[in-house]
């Protein structure tokens, strides 16, 4: 009597999301035969998949949530770039990662606010502003530079309950730094929001029909304003992370292009957060794999060719996948009223 | 009465007449205005370190400006500068945002560097032009990567020139540290080119800055007198209308790109050949970054980009100074371009001075899909 509703349930979930279950149950199987096959190397790819892909899964949706309300966010990059240095000195300085956290964090929403006022309230080009805001944190972020600095503590690690015992799976995703688990957490979050609530719904629409949207009582302007500065907040993180947990550091430059990369993982995942999630895992996992064939001598790429497969990634997804998915339909486009 | 009526009368129409002009040419006035306000920026910075803003101005000024070696350093920092400038300046034309200038001034940097040491029984006045020919050729072949991805398969040439940014250097590197190696070098470089393909110096002026000026006359030629050139400004304004004119949009496209790739590519070629004297890791960093600062700073005009390139020129080559005379970092320098930059592509100033009158700046760039 409890279990037929339960299987409906399964069952409506599964004809909503056919190709989704599908693909993510060939990987699933993928991944426990490669476990039991060679459990040491599989939890480490994955390891190492999931830490590429942190970033730039927060990177990527700060993107998503912009281009989704009708602003392109080239700027990303030098977000996050400001947000790794503020959050690295802060913490350095103060020997608080806490702190360091909360500086990183709210520099990415300042960032963000300071290209959603220049992008969406002075109509200017979207995309020159993004480049601009890209040159001008790394000239800031290179000036203020202090060499020698070093962070005092690690970031601390929790095991989730239940979740962590799971084989391969857990301890990779679930035995983790504090941004680990906020991005699955913030992944699931606005998957949710941006499909089930009605900031998602306007958002949308402010995205694909600006116009109608108005026409429909939503304040475009404003929440647009209100989006790109949130989503300055995810870059924060990113860049926190980056500075905080993964490299425990700050260089000038620091950030690497993944702003860049992260935009492209955003376009191969269709402007869908759960599909940029498993977007920027494949990026992660194919450089894990490349690393480990050349630390296993099964092949001698040069390690000058690891380093830009990423990028090689990135130009071949867009050159295949671009024509295939089709972005929101005001983006990039200024809207003010009766300019319609 | 009437007559100091009519002396307010005149005193104002002159005002306003002055006003006018200072109106029309704001494409000048607030370039140099962002400037006065980014050094007045710098000058709080460097106070703040205990350094005397103006023995740092001097300092940087004097020794970028006012010695025969300083002078030569300008010049030989400016020659790619321009070229690079203008690269960006003709992709802008044709509403294309080229931030690979950087890649494409690698390519070519290298391809030149390998014809300079390769057809080393070429005499000078023939290798000379075939070491810039490869270098443009290399640069425009790059550009073109970006230009067919974004005509046939809609992407972005903004994130495609990053990635080709990334990629040639990575390309480079290898080629430098394995096939193309100076042999028995330790460091990534490759052999020294012929003594007869390294540029001259004419005094203090080297003389690829000759290049790159006659390059800025010609493109500023072909963008405003040719076909061309027609074909390139009305796809920038509006492509809708460029269709409709049967101008072949996903070509005109790509040629921009070739075109300024290979601007690039010479401006990789001419600092092989008149700095470097190989390919070497390390050298030619950021060229092609302040290419992009150089071109918005010359709000795109090819004419512009000359005075643009000689402030850059003169900042970078100054830095050095400026650290050994004060201890200021040299990356002052980026926090200064970067303020300007900031100013001169925000409408701040503009709308601050001229309101209403303020010329608007056109959404130059496409959007995301096309």
């Amino acid at each position: 009597m409890v279990g037929v509703p339960k299987m409906n349930a399964v069952l409506d979930f599964f004809n909503a999301h056919r190709k989704g279950t599908i693909y993510s149950l060939i990987v699933l199987v993928a991944a426990y035969t490669f476990y039991f096959i060679d459990g040491v190397r599989s939890t480490t790819m994955l390891e190492f998949a999931w830490r590429f892909s942190i970033p730039l899964v927060l990177a990527a949706l700060t993107g998503l949530i912009g281009e989704r309300s009708g602003v392109v966010n080239i700027g990303i990059e030098g977000q996050m770039l400001t947000s790794a240095f503020t959050g690295f000195f802060v913490a350095a300085f103060t020997g608080s990662l806490i702190a360091g956290m909360f500086a990183g964090v709210l520099t990415g929403l300042a960032m963000g606010y300071f290209l959603a006022f220049v992008a969406v309230k002075w109509q200017m080009d979207q995309i020159i502003a993004g480049v601009v805001i890209n040159i001008v944190a790394a000239g800031i972020t290179s000036f203020f530079y202090v060499p020698g600095q070093i962070l005092t503590q690690q970031m601390p690690r929790f095991a989730v309950p239940l979740l962590s015992d799971i084989p391969l799976i857990g301890p990779v995703f679930f035995n983790r730094g504090f941004f680990g688990l906020a991005t699955i957490v913030i992944v699931l979050t606005l998957n949710f929001m941006l499909f089930r609530s009605r900031w998602g719904l306007r958002t949308r629409a402010s995205g694909e029909y600006p116009q109608a949207a108005d026409t429909a009582g939503v304040d475009v302007i404003k929440l647009r304003i209100a989006n790109v500065s949130l989503a300055g907040l995810l870059a924060g993180t990113a860049g926190a992370y980056l500075a905080l947990e993964a490299a425990g550091t700050f260089e000038r430059g620091f950030t690497g292009g993944r702003g860049f990369t992260a935009l492209a993982i955003l376009i191969f995942g269709a402007w869908y957060p759960m599909r940029a999630l498993a977007a920027a895992l494949f990026f992660g996992f194919a450089t894990a794999l490349a690393s480990q064939l050349q630390a296993d001598k099964v092949v001698d790429i040069p390690q000058q060719f690891i380093n830009i497969l990423p990028s090689t990634l990135t130009l071949l997804v867009l050159a295949f996948a671009a024509g295939r998915v089709r972005p929101p339909a005001a983006v990039g486009a200024p809207y003010s009223k009766g300019n319609a | 009465m009437s007559s100091v009526n009519e002396a307010e009368v005149d005193s104002s129409s002159i005002g306003r007449k002055v006003w006018d002009q200072v109106v029309r040419y704001q494409s000048i006035v607030v370039p140099v205005i962002a400037l006065v306000i980014a050094f007045s920026i710098g000058a709080i910075l460097i106070s703040l370190q205990g350094v005397s803003p103006m023995t740092a101005y001097q300092s940087l000024f004097r020794s970028a400006l006012f010695s025969p070696a300083g002078l030569e350093r300008t010049f030989e920092k400016a020659t790619p500068l321009i070229l690079t400038g203008l690269a960006v300046a003709v992709a802008f034309r044709v509403g294309l945002f080229n931030i690979g200038a950087q890649g494409q001034l690698l390519t070519g940097a290298l391809a030149s560097a390998w014809a300079g040491f390769t057809f080393t029984s070429l005499p000078g006045f023939l290798l000379v032009p075939v070491a810039i020919l490869f270098g443009a050729l290399a640069g425009a072949m790059w550009g073109s990567i970006a230009g067919l991805l974004k005509a046939y398969r809609g992407v972005h040439e903004v994130i495609s020139t990053i990635m080709l940014n990334t990629i040639a250097l990575g390309i480079i590197e290898y080629l430098i540290s394995y096939p193309l190696q100076e042999p028995g070098q330790v460091l990534s470089r490759t052999p020294a080119i012929a003594d007869q393909a390294k540029l001259p110096l004419f005094g203090f002026l080297p003389s690829g800055f000759f290049l790159a000026l006659v390059s800025a006359a010609i493109i500023a030629w072909m963008l405003t007198r040719t076909t061309l050139g027609f074909r390139f400004t009305t796809v920038g304004k509006n492509k809708f209308a460029a269709i409709y004119a049967g101008i072949k949009l996903k070509h005109t496209v790509v040629l921009s790109m070739i075109f300024s790739g290979a601007l690039a590519g010479i401006g990789g070629a001419i600092e092989t050949l008149g700095v470097v004297h190989r390919y070497e890791s390390g050298f030619n960093d950021g060229i092609g970054f302040d290419g992009i600062t150089i071109a918005l700073l010359a709000r795109g005009n090819p004419w512009g980009t000359i005075p643009a390139a000689m402030l850059v020129a003169i900042l970078r080559s100054g830095a050095a100074t400026l650290q050994f005379d004060t201890g200021i970092e040299p990356e002052v320098v980026d926090l200064l371009l970067a303020i300007t930059l900031l100013l001169v592509s925000l409408p701040i100033i503009a709308k601050a001075i001229f309101r209403d009158r303020a010329i608007k700046n056109d959404n130059v760039t496409s959007g995301w899909g096309s």
